[in-house]
C-alpha cells in the first residue's frame, strides 16, 4: 500500500489541466518508476497524485505532415525503442532509451516523465537536447511549444506552470533529416544503473563525407541540467572529418561542461569522461553517417 | 464524497485468462491486489521499488514490475502471473521444466519473475544472441544461483522452441 493522500484520475488532457488547476499541490504521475519510488522512500509520502497513466491519447509516435516526429509524452521507453519511425529516423534515441534501468522499468517509464522530473542523468535528455527537441505543453490557455534547452530551470525544476502538463515531444524534420548520432552512457553496471555521464553526438556530413556540415553534442550529468556543447559545436562546424578534428572536440568540450564532485564520481574523472565520450561518440556517429575516420 | 476522492475503486481485468472484478484500495500496488485479492502469491514482494523483478507480471504481454504499478491502472488490462502458465492438468510449461532441469532455482524467490520475463522473450519467437539475452534478463536479481543456470535454461528453451541445436 502506498502512502498517498488522494488520487485524481484524469479522463482526458483537458480534465488533467482542470485537475492541475483544482489541485495545484498534487504531483503528476505518468508511470510509476519515479513518483511511486519517491513515495516509498518517503520523499513524497502523503502526497496527492494526478494520474495521467490512462490517457492513451498521449501514447504513440507519428510523423506529422511537415515531417515532424511527434512522440506522445506517455510513450514508454520500450515502445520508443521498438518503433519503426524512431529506428528509421532517430535510431540513437531508441538506443538511448534502451539503456534506461532494466526491461521492466522501460515498460513503465515514459519519455514525458523522464523529461519532466528534470533530472540531469535522464538517459533520454541528452539525445533530445542533441536533436533540438521541442516540448508540447498543454495548459489552461491551450498549447505552447518550449524548446527543450529552455525547459530545464535547475536540478529537478522544469518550466511547467500552473495547470500545465507536457503532452508531446516533437523533433522537427530539419533537426533529424540527414543526421546520424550515437549515445554513450558510462556507469558502473550495464543495467539498472544511473548514468555517471551520458553523451549524445550527432553529425551531418557533406556529400563526399569529408566535411562536417554540422555537429551537435549534448551531455547528461555534465552540469546541473543536461546541456549542449555550443562552444565546441561552433568551433568545429565546417571542419574536415579527421582524427585532428576529433582531438579538438575532446579538448574544446572541457570549456562547455561543468560537472561536480559526487559520491558517484569525482569532478576530474567526469571531465575525463566528457572528453573521451565525446570523441568516441563522434567517431561512431561519423561512421554511421558513412564517413571514414581512424580510431 | 466526490468520485475523485473515493478510497476504493472497482477494477475489472483479465487475470490468467479469466475476467475478474474487485474493489481495491486506490493506494494499492498491483502486487498488493494480486496477492491480497486473488491469492496469487507467486507475485513476490522483494524490494518494492522496481529494482529486483521478483514481482514481475505480464501486462498485455509485456513484463512489468507490479510493485511500481498502481492496481487501479490494471482496469481493462490482460494480466498473466506464474499461475497462468500451468497446464490444464497441472503440467509445467517448457520454461518452468527447463528451470528445474538446469537447477536454475534455489530458494525460488526470484523464479516467478524470471520465468515471466523469459516467457515474454520466448513468445517473441526471436533468436537472441547471448548479450541480447543477458540484457533482456537484466531486470531481475537472484541472490542464490549466480545467474548462469537461469541463463542456460532460457537459452536452451529458446533453441528448442526454434528447432535449433543447442551448443554449450
Ligand atoms: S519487488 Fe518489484 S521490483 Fe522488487
Ligand atoms: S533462487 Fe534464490 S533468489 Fe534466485
Amino acid at each position: 500500500m502506498y502512502d498517498i493522500k488522494a488520487i485524481y484520475e484524469a479522463k482526458s488532457v483537458e480534465h488533467a489541466v482542470q485537475l492541475r488547476m483544482e489541485h495545484p499541490e498534487a504531483v503528476i504521475i505518468a508511470g510509476g518508476s519515479d513518483v511511486l519510488i519517491k513515495i516509498r522512500e518517503g520523499r513524497l509520502a502523503g502526497c496527492e497524485l494526478i494520474s495521467i497513466y490512462g490517457l492513451d491519447e498521449m501514447r504513440g509516435i507519428r510523423k506529422e505532415e511537415d515531417g515532424t516526429i511527434r512522440i506522445g509524452s506517455l510513450t514508454s521507453f520500450s515502445h520508443i525503442h521498438a518503433d519503426p519511425l524512431i529506428q528509421k529516423h532517430i535510431s540513437v534515441l531508441g538506443d538511448a532509451v534502451n539503456m534506461v534501468g532494466g526491461p521492466q522499468i522501460r515498460a513503465i517509464g515514459t519519455i514525458g516523465g523522464n523529461t519532466c522530473n528534470g533530472v540531469t542523468s535522464a538517459d533520454s535528455a541528452s539525445t533530445l537536447f542533441a536533436y533540438d527537441a521541442v516540448l508540447e505543453i498543454t495548459g489552461p490557455e491551450g498549447v505552447r511549444l518550449c524548446p527543450i534547452s529552455e525547459f530545464y530551470l535547475g536540478p529537478g525544476k522544469v518550466d511547467l506552470r500552473e495547470g500545465e502538463l507536457e503532452t508531446a515531444v516533437l523533433i522537427r524534420k530539419e533537426s533529424y533529416s540527414g543526421y546520424k548520432g550515437c549515445y554513450l552512457k558510462y556507469g558502473m553496471r550495464n543495467a539498472m544503473e544511473i548514468a555517471t555521464t551520458g553523451c549524445s553526438v550527432n553529425v551531418k556530413l557533406s556529400q563526399d563525407k569529408k566535411v562536417l556540415k554540422d555537429l551537435r553534442i549534448a551531455y547528461g550529468v555534465a552540469g546541473p541540467v543536461p546541456r549542449r556543447a555550443k562552444v565546441t559545436e561552433d568551433a568545429v562546424r565546417g571542419s574536415e572529418v579527421s582524427p585532428e578534428t576529433r582531438a579538438r572536440i575532446g579538448e574544446l568540450v572541457l570549456e562547455d561542461v561543468n560537472p561536480r564532485d559526487s559520491w558517484r564520481a569525482a569532478k576530474d574523472f567526469r571531465l575525463h569522461l566528457c572528453s573521451t565520450m565525446a570523441m568516441r561518440a563522434f567517431t561512431q556517429a561519423v561512421r554511421k553517417a558513412g564517413g571514414e575516420i581512424d580510431d | 464524497m466526490t468520485e475523485d476522492l473515493r478510497q476504493y475503486k472497482q477494477v475489472t481485468c483479465t487475470i490468467n485468462g479469466k475476467e475478474r472484478t474487485a474493489m481495491v484500495d486506490v493506494r494499492a500496488s498491483l502486487t498488493d491486489m494480486l496477492r491480497n485479492e486473488y491469492r496469487l502469491t507467486s507475485v513476490k514482494k522483494g524490494c518494492e521499488v522496481g529494482e529486483c523483478g521478483a514481482c514481475t507480471v505480464l501486462i498485455d504481454g509485456e513484463a512489468f514490475d507490479s510493485c511500481i504499478y498502481l492496481a487501479i491502472w490494471a482496469d481493462g488490462k490482460n494480466i498473466i502471473t506464474l499461475e497462468g502458465l500451468e497446464g490444464p492438468n497441472g503440467e509445467l510449461s517448457d520454461i518452468q521444466q527447463a528451470f528445474i532441469d538446469e537447477t536454475a532455482i534455489q530458494c525460488g524467490f526470484c523464479t516467478p519473475g524470471f520465468i515471466l520475463t523469459a516467457k515474454e522473450v520466448l513468445d517473441s519467437g526471436k533468436l537472441y544472441t547471448d548479450d541480447e539475452l543477458r540484457k533482456l534478463l537484466s531486470g531481475h536479481l537472484c541472490r542464490c544461483t549466480g545467474y548462469e543456470n537461469i541463463f542456460r535454461a532460457v537459452k536452451k528453451t529458446m533453441y528448442k522452441r526454434l528447432g535449433k541445436k543447442y551448443k554449450e
